[in-house]
């Protein structure tokens, strides 16, 4: 009996343990400072990693068909910037529609190397975070790119607005998690994402269309970016060229940190944003008691570490890895 | 054999027991220094098992390993190797990138000051070492420039570099040709000409009665006894592997055959198999008989859009087909049940709902989302109807046992309804009484009126279920039997590249 | 050595030889200066700009061929830049005059060997991947260079240090020199040494290289202590010239070292790769910055021309390894 329960205990932990950490480290900071659990602060942090989130969720679904992105930071740098030049040039209507049409042809272009071409993931999008860095600078000339009339444009919804008292960035980050969180759990196409990412051969043994999935979920990815390039041009009404540098291994942190395994197959998008608020609510927690905000970079190091670690001696039954 | 002489190594009643399954039941076995001992019995013996007792990959239940009369705890391959005890696999575990010398001397390689490499000795030592083995590379060739068989000769030559006192040979033939073969059985006379005891593990009945001593069989994990090769025949071996007990002589079946389903003529597949032909009729169950490497399975991947034909056409019911994929396949009705369950059957970390729904989940919808009735009533059925013991449809499936595993995939593809069945090995690795069911089974599917490929290395499997049997030998179709008329005889010699009809 | 490693080999100096083909005569057409692009001045100029990342790549190279990544040497780049800065200020190395500078050094290269030997025990014991142990220690080692002098940056200028990097030894300059040597030494470290070798096994066929009783453990972290002081003794070279070291120093410098090592041809997935074609890939990619600048091109198309030439490669690289049609279609 009491191994039963003890196994419970231990299954549970390998399974919800992230969630169970988000607890403990919530209230930890609450008792360090009550504010940390105030309606204002929880907002605030949402917010502020909305844009962050939005690209995670994206990640999401690539790194659970077995592949990885890390060209999300610059293709969001990318979306800003071009939604940014055509509002003044097309007016925001047009230049929103435009915006996303160009992203996803980053991301099918992408989505054609790594489905169809089958090449290595990494290299692609490693690549391709230099070319779109690239592409982002002709588009720019290399220089800042600013709206020019900031006060006179309904484009600053997306990312300063609210509704019904929410602030949109919140409302876009829920809406695009719960659309894809039903994707990815509901339709036959979430399920072919994880057969693809858990044994790509067997799914193509069952008649599963590998290349197909695996595109789809490069260009889903890109889709994330634009709402969320959208979100930041629409939050600054201007930015420089390097507004997404460094966040696809950020971005590829929260993915981890909600526990979906790089090898594919597995992770969710409920854990995902677990992650990403974990993120977001470190750095807030660290700074309300007084820590300067790099000191979230340390913290995050050991979570990440010791999260994947416990998941994998979960798995393994044992703490040390029995490489001689 | 002088009773005088000390043995190099002895296995002395070993036990070894997996959950469920008994697959050593105290077996013994002598070798004698400078003797060439065969181990014989069909797939699934104990064969394998033993020869990973002796390497101290698996601890024995009961039971000791003597080396020169010195009782031994085996504890790994390389502990083995360091008594003197050395393997030879039939799968190369080679690191392609690095050269002969570096692959042989591999984990010991020479030293000199600053943990630099000694390449004069270490190609010196080489060179010897390739010289007695008469090869055609040298010590600097890239191990990925060889062919299999010279891939092969850097797996024996990596055994000589300690002296051995025993030398375990596992299938070390199946990818080697005629010229190759003789070189390997030099080595292995001049092996046995220093008084190295060797063990030869093979099915090929030829080679045994060439180059062994005696020859000690294995049948169902039980030691059968040992034969010397000089007073014995092939009749008598093979006996002693499959045992009087099991009828042999399948009738034919109780049911009509319908209409051909599925039919090859001329199918190639560049060197992979060539000029095939064959057809199978609704309500058979035709057997393909061969060694591994023979073809069969490529045949299985073309037919299910997995591979490209090079040449010749595939029908099905009377009409050329040409599949893309396995999704054209599966749409015109056929199936197939892979032969690597774990790599290419299923999504181990998937639950058995999601793994047996998987080729339909698209169809199984409520507007846009999966119909989670809809698939639990497909999971049930076939829960019941294919008797698969599992907690309930959430469990994952990697943590089911290799029979309900396997029912699993079986459920997944009788589930598409499909009108060809090919099932590949669909018994490897599993336990007896799953075996008698999933034999069961597909005599049921044929009643049905399904057209049933079965492929497989297990001849007592093959004669049990097929109404006819195909035997393949290096791409080849070499004869095929019709239930009433085969033999054990004439499928040994078939799968050897003879054709019996044409012997006789 | 056959046709095909003979040509895989080249294939990296033959674009090298494109390229300066190309810039020089594309260069005569479009090129508002009067100086040629092979100018011998040019190309040292050349060198020792490769140098930072080109010394990085080297390690990036010996951890890619024993089958590892390490994202966390642009941040162990930065603190180990702030270390020796910072160290020749306190007060016991300023009484030491110049014999500050070689202890500065000594503290930096020392911190870059800590960090990395951190991340491969990481890698050895728990077992997690490499490229997540690191993804990680970017963020973290990134969060050590803050926390040593908040926002500010670190700055020491030291003349003598200052001499000393902007020297030129046989035309080259120390810089040059330090990425050399560093090329040279990894080079027979990986071709004539035990351990060389076995970390080819290892990346190559890591079963095998079990099996036969190499110990895998102490072999990984030797090569990401080996990086960390190769990220640290890139830092070094720099930062002695420019003298001050910013915390945001060094970010992206892992993927520019990667791309620099891919392009050299070395598998991601290990046992195959070389770090002189490695040196031919921080050249290519150097040549390809200063070209494009050369013939007035945009300097913001050399990303986007380096993003597309590592993606033809891969596809370039697919196309010649497939088996043709008897493949199985997976």
């Amino acid at each position: 009996m009491a191994g039963l329960t003890k196994q419970g205990v231990a299954g549970f932990l390998a399974k919800q343990g992230i969630l169970v950490a988000f607890v403990v480290f919530m209230i930890v900071f609450t008792l360090a400072n009550p504010r940390f659990i105030d309606i204002d602060n929880i907002s605030g942090v949402v917010r502020s990693s909305a844009i962050l989130g939005v690209m995670a969720l994206g990640v999401t679904f690539v790194v659970i068909g077995g592949n990885l992105d890390l060209s999300v930071g610059s293709m969001m740098s990318f979306s800003t910037i071009v939604v940014l030049d055509l509002h003044d040039k097309i007016g925001p209507a047009l230049a929103i529609p435009a915006m996303f049409a160009l992203t996803l042809c980053l991301g099918a272009f992408i989505g054609i190397l790594v489905g169809y071409l089958k090449l290595n993931s990494l290299i692609v999008t490693l690549g391709m975070l230099s070319a779109i860095h690239g592409l982002t600078l002709t588009w720019s000339g290399g220089k800042n790119m600013d709206i020019a009339d900031k006060e006179g444009t309904w484009f600053a919804v997306f990312g300063q607005g609210s509704i019904l008292g929410i602030p949109t960035p919140i409302l876009l980050f829920a809406l695009v998690a719960a659309v894809l969180g039903i994707v990815l759990s509901k339709t036959p196409f979430g399920r072919k994402i994880y057969a693809v990412g858990g044994n790509g051969t067997a799914a193509t043994f069952s008649g599963v269309p590998r290349a197909r999935v695996v595109f789809l979920t490069y260009l889903v990815s890109s889709l994330c970016v634009a709402i969320a390039g959208l979100m930041q041009a629409s939050r600054s009404l201007g930015s420089q060229n390097t507004v997404g540098q460094g966040m696809e291994l950020e971005v590829l942190a929260a993915v981890i940190l909600g526990g979906a395994s790089l090898l594919g197959g597995s992770g969710t998008i409920f854990k995902t944003v677990i992650g990403v608020l974990i993120l977001g609510f470190i750095q807030n927690g660290l700074l309300l008691v007084g820590l300067p905000f790099y000191v979230q970079y340390v913290v995050t190091w050991v979570i990440i570490i010791l999260a994947v670690w416990l998941d994998i001696a979960a798995k393994r039954g044992r703490l040390l890895s029995p490489i001689a | 054999m002088s009773t005088s002489v000390t043995p190099v190594l002895r296995l002395d009643g070993i036990v070894k027991t997996f959950p469920g399954v008994k697959a050593l039941d105290g077996v013994s076995l002598t070798v004698m220094p400078g003797e060439v001992h065969a181990l014989m019995g069909e797939n699934g013996a104990g064969k394998s098992t033993l020869m990973k007792v002796l390497g101290g990959i698996f601890a024995p239940n009961e039971g000791q390993i003597f080396i020169a009369d010195e009782p031994v705890q085996m504890t790994s391959p390389l502990q083995a190797k360091s008594k003197g005890v050395v393997f030879i696999h039939q799968e190369l575990s080679l690191a392609d990138e690095l050269s002969v010398a570096e692959n042989i001397f591999l984990g010991e390689l020479p030293r000199k000051s600053l943990g630099r490499v000694d390449w004069l000795t270490l190609y010196d030592r080489t060179d010897r070492i390739l010289k007695t083995l008469n090869v055609g590379f040298n010590a600097r060739t890239r191990v990925g420039d060889l062919s299999i068989a010279n891939q092969q000769m850097v797996e024996i030559a990596r055994a000589l570099t300690v002296d051995p006192i025993a030398v375990i040979f596992d299938e070390p033939t199946a990818s080697l040709t005629d010229a190759e073969k003789s070189v390997l059985f030099d080595v292995i006379a001049d092996l046995k000409g220093r008084g190295v005891g060797i063990i030869y593990i093979s099915h090929r009945m030829e080679e045994i009665f060439k180059i062994t001593d005696r020859i000690s069989v294995l049948r169902d994990g039980q030691y059968r006894g040992t034969l010397d090769t000089a007073h014995t025949n092939e009749d008598e071996v093979t006996q002693l592997m499959i045992g009087r007990s099991l009828d042999l002589s399948r009738k034919a079946s109780s049911h009509e055959v319908g209409e051909i389903a599925l039919e090859a003529r001329n199918l190639s597949c560049g060197s992979l198999y060539q000029d095939v032909s064959f057809t199978v009729r609704r309500g058979e169950v035709v057997g393909f008989y061969g060694l591994v490497g023979a073809g069969r399975t490529e045949i299985a991947e073309t037919i299910f859009g997995l591979r490209e034909p090079s040449g010749g056409e595939i029908l099905l019911d009377g009409q050329t087909v040409q599949f893309r994929s396995p999704i054209d396949a599966i749409a015109r009705g056929i199936s197939l049940v892979p032969e690597d369950r774990k790599g290419q059957g299923l999504v181990l970390g998937m639950n058995c709902r999601d793994n047996m729904t998987l080729p339909q989940v698209g169809d199984l919808v409520a507007g846009p989302f999966v119909s989670d009735g809809a698939e639990i009533a497909i999971f049930d059925q076939y829960r019941d109807k294919l008797d698969i013991r599992t907690p309930g449809w959430r469990q994952t499936v990697g943590n089911l046992s290799g029979g309900n595993q396997q029912k699993i995939v079986i459920g997944k593809w009788l589930s598409m309804h499909p009108s060809v069945l090919i099932v590949d090995e669909p018994t490897r690795g599993i336990d007896v009484g799953s075996k008698a069911e999933i034999h069961n089974l597909i005599r049921d599917l044929a009643a049905q009126g399904y057209a049933v490929v079965v492929i497989s290395s297990e001849m007592p499997e093959v004669l049990h279920v097929s109404d006819r049997i195909v035997a393949m030998y290096q791409g080849r179709i070499i004869c095929d039997f019709t239930a009433e008329t085969v033999t054990e005889d004439n499928l040994i010699q078939a799968i050897s590249g003879i054709d019996p009809r044409k012997v006789a | 050595m056959t046709k095909e490693t003979l040509f895989k080999q080249g294939a990296i100096w033959a674009f090298i030889a494109v390229e300066l083909a190309f810039f020089t005569i594309a260069g005569d057409f479009l090129s508002t200066s009067d100086k040629s692009f092979m100018d011998f001045d040019n190309m040292l100029l050349l060198l020792k700009q490769s140098a930072p990342i080109g010394i990085i790549a080297v390690g990036m190279t010996i951890i890619m061929i024993n089958g590892n990544i390490d994202l966390s040497v642009g941040a162990v780049f930065a603190l180990a830049a702030v270390v020796m800065l910072d160290s020749m200020t306190w007060p016991f190395m300023a009484a030491l005059g110049d014999w500050a500078i070689p202890l500065a050094w000594l503290f930096a290269l020392t911190t870059g060997m800590v960090l990395g030997a951190i991340n491969g025990f990481i890698v050895w014991k728990t077992g997690v991947d490499a490229f997540i142990v690191t993804l990680g220690s970017m963020l973290g080692y990134r969060g050590l260079v803050f926390m040593y002098n908040g926002e500010q940056p670190t700055s020491h200028l030291n003349w003598t240090l200052v001499d000393f990097a902007e020297a030129q030894f046989l035309g080259l300059h120390t810089a040059t020199w330090f990425f050399l040597v560093c090329v040279l030494v990894l080079w027979l470290v990986m071709t004539r040494t035990v351990h060389g070798r076995n970390a080819y096994a290892i990346g190559n066929n890591r079963e095998a290289a079990v099996n036969a009783g190499i110990k895998v453990g102490p072999h990984i972290l030797l090569n990401f202590v080996i990086i960390g002081f190769l990220a640290a003794l890139s830092a070094v070279v720099f930062y002695s010239e420019s003298g001050s070291v910013n915390p945001n120093d060094g970010m992206l410098y892992e993927l520019w070292a990667i791309t620099a090592v891919v392009l050299g041809g070395t598998k991601l997935m290990g046992g195959y790769g070389s770090i002189i074609s490695t040196l031919g890939g921080v050249i290519a990619i150097q040549l390809l910055r200063k070209g494009l600048g050369h013939i007035g091109a945009d300097t913001e198309t050399v990303n986007l021309v380096i993003g597309l030439i590592l993606i033809a490669v891969l596809i370039l690289d697919r196309q010649l390894n497939q088996k043709g049609k008897q493949e199985l279609r997976t």
